[in-house]
C-alpha cells in the first residue's frame, strides 16, 4: 500500500508538470504579445520594450519555461496584468466561493444519490423505482445552466423566495446574505450532480444484487436486507468510489458555469473576466489551481478506492 | 434458456427507448436540414414586437429586438448539429490515430501516452476549449469546433487504445500476423471493423457533451459570435428578461435537453445491441 | 413421512418458457441422492427452488416441502427461518460465491453468530471465533490462523470451496445442497472436495442433494440419483444400478461416454 502511494504521488507530481507544460505551451501559443496588453495602446516602443523585459517575453521560450517553472513551485504565479494585484490572492479570495459552491453541491447530490440510487436498483420493480431510473437519466442530459435559469425563474422571481444573483460585497462577513445568495447555486448543481451519481450508484447495486455472493449469504439465512448491508454497500461503494473523483471535477467545472447563471464573483468568473481582457496570468494562474484540485481529487479517489477494495492493494503491491 | 425468458420483455422496452431517441434526434436534424432551405423569417429580421409570446406567427415568440425565435431554434439545431459532427469527426480522428498507435507501439511509448491520455482527462474538455477559443483573436464557430474536438480526443484515444489492446490479443489477429499480413492491412480489416461499433457508442456520447460544451461555450459568450444562433447564445440572451417573457428561455434549453437525450437513448439502444449479440455468441 | 425434502410436481417457468417440468423426488434423513444432468437441464433451478432463491422472472408451481414447511409460494420471511437451518447451499464457483472484500474469517462468522443468536446460545466474540477455527479445522485447512485474515482472491481455488463448505457447516443445517461444488476446480481438487464433502455428510449425518453434469463424480457420493434432460426426470434409481443397467437412451449415452473417457484415461482400448 505504502509502496503504491509513493508510486501514485510520483505520477500525480509528474502530471502536475505535465499540465503545467500543456498550459505553457497554450499560453504561448496566444496570439499577440503579452506586453501590448500590459502597456495599452499607443505606447511606445521603448515603453512595449520596458514592459517585455519587466514580462520575461523578450527571453527565449526555454528560459521562460525554466523562470515559470521555478515560480510555479514556489507558489508564486505573478501579477495580474490589469489589477497589479497579485494571482495567488485573487485566486485564494475567489475559491472562497467556489469551493463552497462546489463541496456543497457534490456532498448534497451523494446525500440525495446514495439513497435514492439504492432504492432505485432493490425497487427495481416497483413504480417508484422505475421513475427514480428514469429521472437519473432524464436528469443527465438538463444543461446545468438551463436548470439555473430555471430555478430563478420559479424561486426569485415568481416566488421572490432567494436572490436571483450576486454575492454580499462584504462576503461571509454578512453570512446571512452569502448563505441566501448560494442555495440556488448549489441547488442548480447538486441537482444535476444526483441524476449523474443516481445512475451510477443504481448501476453498482444492481451488479451487487445479482452477485453470487448475495446469493450465498441468503442461503445460509441472511434477509435480503441483511445481506445488502453486511456484503452489498461495500461491494457497490467501490466502483462509485472510482467515478467519485470524476464527478466531483465535474461539479467544479459546473460551478464555473453557474456562478456565470449567478453573478457569483467565483474563480469561473475570474477566468472568463482573464480571458475576455487578455489578462494572461490570471487565466494561466485559474487554469493551474483547477488542474490542481482536479489531480489532487483523482489522487484520493485512487487512494480511497485501495482502502476499500484488497484486491486492487495486491495488484498495486506488485 | 433463462436469459432468452429474462431479455424478452426488456428487449422490446430497448427497442421503444431506441426508437424514441430516433424521434427526437430525428425532429433536430430535420429542423436543421430545413432550415438551409427555409425559416419562418430571416435570421436579423426584426419581424414582431419585442418579446411577444408564442403565436400563430411566432411559434416561439420573439426575442426583446422582436426577432422570431422559431427560426433561431432552427438555425440553432444546425449550429449543435454541424459542431457535434465536427467535434466528434475531429475527436474521433485524432483520438482513433493515437489511439491505435499507442497500442500498437513499444512498451514504453504504449504506457507514456496512456500516460498522456490521463493526463489531458483530467483537463476537462471545457476548459480546454476555453482555452483554445481564447487563444484565437476572436470567437468563431471554428475555433469552437476545433477546440472541442481537441478537448474530447484524449477520451476517444484512450478508448481506442484500450480496444485496440483487446483484438490484438485474438488469437486470429496472431495467426494473421504469423501469415504474413502487413500491419495496416491488419488495422484496416481486422482492428477497425472489430472496434467502430463499440467506438460508435462512445463517440454517440461525447456527441451530446461537445453539444452540451458548445452551448455552455456560447452562454459564457465564447461561442459563435452574434449572426450565428446558437442554442446557448440563446439561453444567455433570454435569461436578462426570463420573467417577462420565460418561453425564449424555455425552448432553446428544451431543444438542447432533447437533442442530448436523444442522443444518449440512442447510443443506449446500440450498446444494447452489442452486448446482446456479443452474449449471444459467448 | 419425516422427509428432509419433498418435492412434488414442481414445475418452473418463465412468462413463455417452461424449463422445469413435473419433477418429483424426496430425500430422507441422511441420505446422499443426486442429480444428474447436462447445462441448461434445470437441475441447479431446481435447487434454487428448494431454497426460495429463483430470480423473480421464474414462476414455481407444485410442492416443494423442506422439513415440513411449504416452500412454494412461501412469504420471504418464513424462507429466512428456514434457510440456514432446514437447507445450507454450496455453490459452484467459490471465487464469486464469497465476498471479495471480506476476510474469510469475517464471512464463515457471519453465518456462526446467526445460527448463536437464533438459537439463543452466547454469540460473543470469544464463542464466535472458537467456532470459525473449529470449523476451519473440520473442512481440513491449513493455517487456520492464517487463512481467518485472508482475503478469497489470496487462496487457492480448493481452499475457497472448502471456506465455502465451512460457511453451509457453520448453519449446522439438516439437508445440505452442494450445486455442482467441483465443477470450477482442477481434477486433483475435485477429488479431494468430493472426499471431503463425502466425510462431513457421513460424519455429521447430513441429508445430501448432490448436483452435478459429472455422472463418476455423483457416482461416488450418492446412494440413489436422478438422471434430467430439458427439465424433465429420465431416469432414476439406485447409483449401482443406473450407472450398471441403465434403463433410459439418454443415461446409456451418458454412461458410455463416461466408460470411454475413464478407459482412454487408463490407456485400454
Amino acid at each position: 500500500m505504502l509502496g503504491y502511494m509513493t508510486r501514485r504521488l510520483v505520477i500525480l507530481l509528474l502530471s502536475l508538470v505535465a499540465a503545467a507544460i500543456v498550459l505553457f505551451v497554450l499560453l504561448r501559443l496566444l496570439p499577440g504579445d503579452p506586453a501590448n496588453a500590459l502597456v495599452g495602446v499607443g505606447a511606445t516602443p521603448e515603453q512595449i520594450e520596458a514592459a517585455r523585459a519587466q514580462l520575461g517575453s523578450d527571453q527565449s521560450l526555454l528560459v521562460q519555461f525554466v523562470a515559470y517553472l521555478g515560480d510555479l513551485a514556489r507558489f508564486d504565479l505573478g501579477q495580474s496584468f490589469v489589477s497589479r494585484a497579485p494571482v495567488i490572492e485573487e485566486i485564494s479570495r475567489r475559491l472562497s466561493v467556489t469551493l463552497p459552491l462546489t463541496f456543497a453541491a457534490f456532498f448534497l447530490a451523494m446525500l440525495l444519490a446514495i439513497p435514492l440510487g439504492i432504492v432505485a436498483a432493490v425497487k427495481a420493480r416497483r413504480w417508484y423505482g422505475l421513475v427514480l431510473s428514469v429521472v437519473s437519466q432524464v436528469g443527465i442530459a438538463v444543461p446545468v445552466f438551463w436548470l439555473g435559469i430555471l430555478l430563478v425563474y420559479q424561486f426569485s422571481l415568481t416566488l421572490r423566495w432567494l436572490p436571483s444573483g450576486g454575492f454580499p460585497l462584504r462576503g461571509y462577513e454578512d453570512p446571512g446574505r452569502a448563505v441566501q445568495s448560494m442555495i440556488l447555486p448549489v441547488l442548480t448543481i447538486a441537482l444535476i450532480m444526483t441524476a449523474s451519481l443516481m445512475r451510477y450508484v443504481r448501476s453498482a447495486t444492481l451488479d451487487v444484487l445479482d452477485s453470487d455472493f448475495l446469493r450465498t449469504a441468503r442461503a445460509l439465512g441472511e434477509s435480503r436486507t441483511g445481506a445488502l448491508m453486511r456484503h452489498g454497500l461495500r461491494n457497490a461503494a467501490v466502483p462509485v468510489v472510482s467515478v467519485l473523483g470524476i464527478e466531483l471535477s465535474t461539479t467544479f467545472l459546473g460551478a464555473v458555469v453557474v456562478e456565470q447563471v449567478f453573478s457569483l464573483p467565483g474563480l469561473g468568473s475570474m477566468l472568463l473576466l482573464g480571458i475576455q481582457q487578455r489578462d494572461y496570468p490570471n487565466v494561466q494562474g485559474v487554469l493551474i489551481v483547477s488542474t490542481l484540485l482536479v489531480l489532487l481529487v483523482g489522487f484520493l479517489a485512487d487512494i480511497l478506492q485501495r482502502v476499500l477494495d484488497p484486491r486492487l492493494r495486491k495488484e498495486g503491491g506488485r | 434458456m433463462s436469459a432468452a425468458g429474462a431479455a424478452g420483455p426488456r428487449r422490446s422496452r430497448g427497442g421503444a427507448t431506441y426508437l424514441l431517441g430516433l424521434i427526437l434526434v430525428g425532429v433536430i436534424v430535420a429542423a436543421g436540414l430545413i432550415s438551409f432551405a427555409w425559416t419562418p423569417y430571416a435570421l436579423s429580421d426584426m419581424a414582431g414586437s419585442r418579446l411577444e409570446p408564442p403565436s400563430p406567427a411566432h411559434w416561439a415568440g420573439t426575442d426583446r429586438l422582436g426577432r422570431d425565435l422559431f427560426t433561431q431554434l432552427m438555425i440553432g439545431a444546425r449550429i449543435a448539429l454541424v459542431v457535434g459532427c465536427g467535434a466528434v469527426a475531429i475527436g474521433g480522428a485524432i483520438g482513433m490515430v493515437t489511439g491505435i498507435l499507442a497500442a500498437f507501439a513499444t512498451r514504453f511509448a504504449d504506457d507514456a501516452l496512456a500516460a498522456v491520455f490521463d493526463i489531458l482527462i483530467a483537463f476537462p474538455t471545457l476548459l480546454i476549449a476555453m482555452l483554445v477559443v481564447a487563444a484565437r483573436e476572436e470567437a468563431s464557430l471554428g475555433t469552437a469546433i476545433l477546440a472541442l474536438g481537441i478537448g474530447l480526443s484524449p477520451i476517444v484515444g484512450r478508448i481506442t487504445r484500450i480496444l485496440t489492446k483487446q483484438v490484438l490479443g485474438q488469437d486470429y489477429i496472431t495467426a494473421a500476423r504469423v501469415s504474413g499480413t502487413s500491419w495496416g492491412a491488419i488495422v484496416i480489416f481486422h482492428i477497425l471493423p472489430n472496434i467502430v461499433p463499440f467506438l460508435g457508442v462512445n463517440l454517440a456520447l461525447q456527441f451530446g457533451l461537445a453539444v452540451m460544451a458548445e452551448a455552455s461555450l456560447s452562454y459564457l459568450g465564447l461561442g459563435a459570435p452574434p449572426p450565428n444562433a446558437s442554442w446557448g447564445r440563446m439561453l444567455q440572451e433570454a435569461q436578462s428578461t426570463v420573467y417577462t417573457a420565460p418561453w425564449g428561455a424555455v425552448f432553446p434549453g428544451l431543444a438542447l435537453f432533447a437533442l442530448v437525450i436523444g442522443i444518449n437513448l440512442l447510443a443506449d439502444g446500440l450498446r444494447d445491441r452489442l452486448g446482446r449479440s456479443g452474449r449471444d455468441a459467448g | 413421512m419425516s422427509d428432509l425434502l419433498t418435492v412434488d410436481g414442481l414445475t418452473l417457468a418463465t412468462s413463455n418458457t417452461r424449463l422445469v417440468e413435473d419433477l418429483s423426488f424426496s430425500i430422507a434423513p441422511g441420505e446422499r441422492f443426486g442429480l444428474i444432468g447436462e447445462s441448461g437441464s434445470g437441475k441447479s433451478l431446481t435447487a434454487l427452488a428448494v431454497t426460495g432463491l429463483l430470480p423473480p422472472a421464474i414462476r414455481p408451481s407444485g410442492s416443494i416441502r423442506l422439513g415440513g414447511t411449504q416452500v412454494v409460494g412461501a412469504p420471504e420471511r418464513a424462507l429466512v427461518r428456514l434457510r440456514g437451518d432446514a437447507v445450507a447451499t454450496v455453490f459452484q464457483e467459490p471465487l464469486t460465491a464469497l465476498d471479495p472484500l471480506m476476510p474469510l474469517g469475517a464471512q464463515i462468522a457471519g453465518p456462526v453468530r446467526r445460527r448463536l443468536k437464533r438459537s439463543g446460545d452466547d454469540a460473543s466474540r470469544g464463542a464466535v471465533r472458537r467456532e470459525v477455527m473449529a470449523l476451519l479445522e473440520q473442512v481440513r485447512l491449513p493455517e487456520p490462523e492464517r487463512l481467518v485474515g485472508a482475503y478469497p482472491h489470496e487462496v487457492s481455488g480448493g481452499q475457497r470451496q472448502r471456506v465455502a463448505i465451512a460457511m453451509a457447516l457453520a448453519c449446522r443445517p439438516r439437508l445440505l445442497i452442494a450445486d455442482e461444488p467441483t465443477t470450477a476446480l482442477d481434477v486433483t481438487t475435485q477429488a479431494e472436495i468430493v472426499q471431503l464433502i463425502n466425510a462431513l455428510v457421513k460424519e455429521l449425518g447430513l441429508g445430501l442433494l448432490f448436483i452435478s453434469h459429472d455422472l463418476p463424480v455423483v457416482g461416488q457420493v450418492a446412494e440413489r440419483v436422478m438422471v434430467m434432460r430439458q427439465g424433465r426426470a429420465v431416469e432414476r434409481g439406485s447409483t449401482a444400478r443406473v450407472l450398471t443397467e441403465p434403463e433410459d437412451a439418454y443415461t446409456h449415452d451418458l454412461v458410455d461416454a463416461a466408460r470411454r473417457f475413464d478407459s482412454a484415461l487408463e490407456g485400454r482400448p
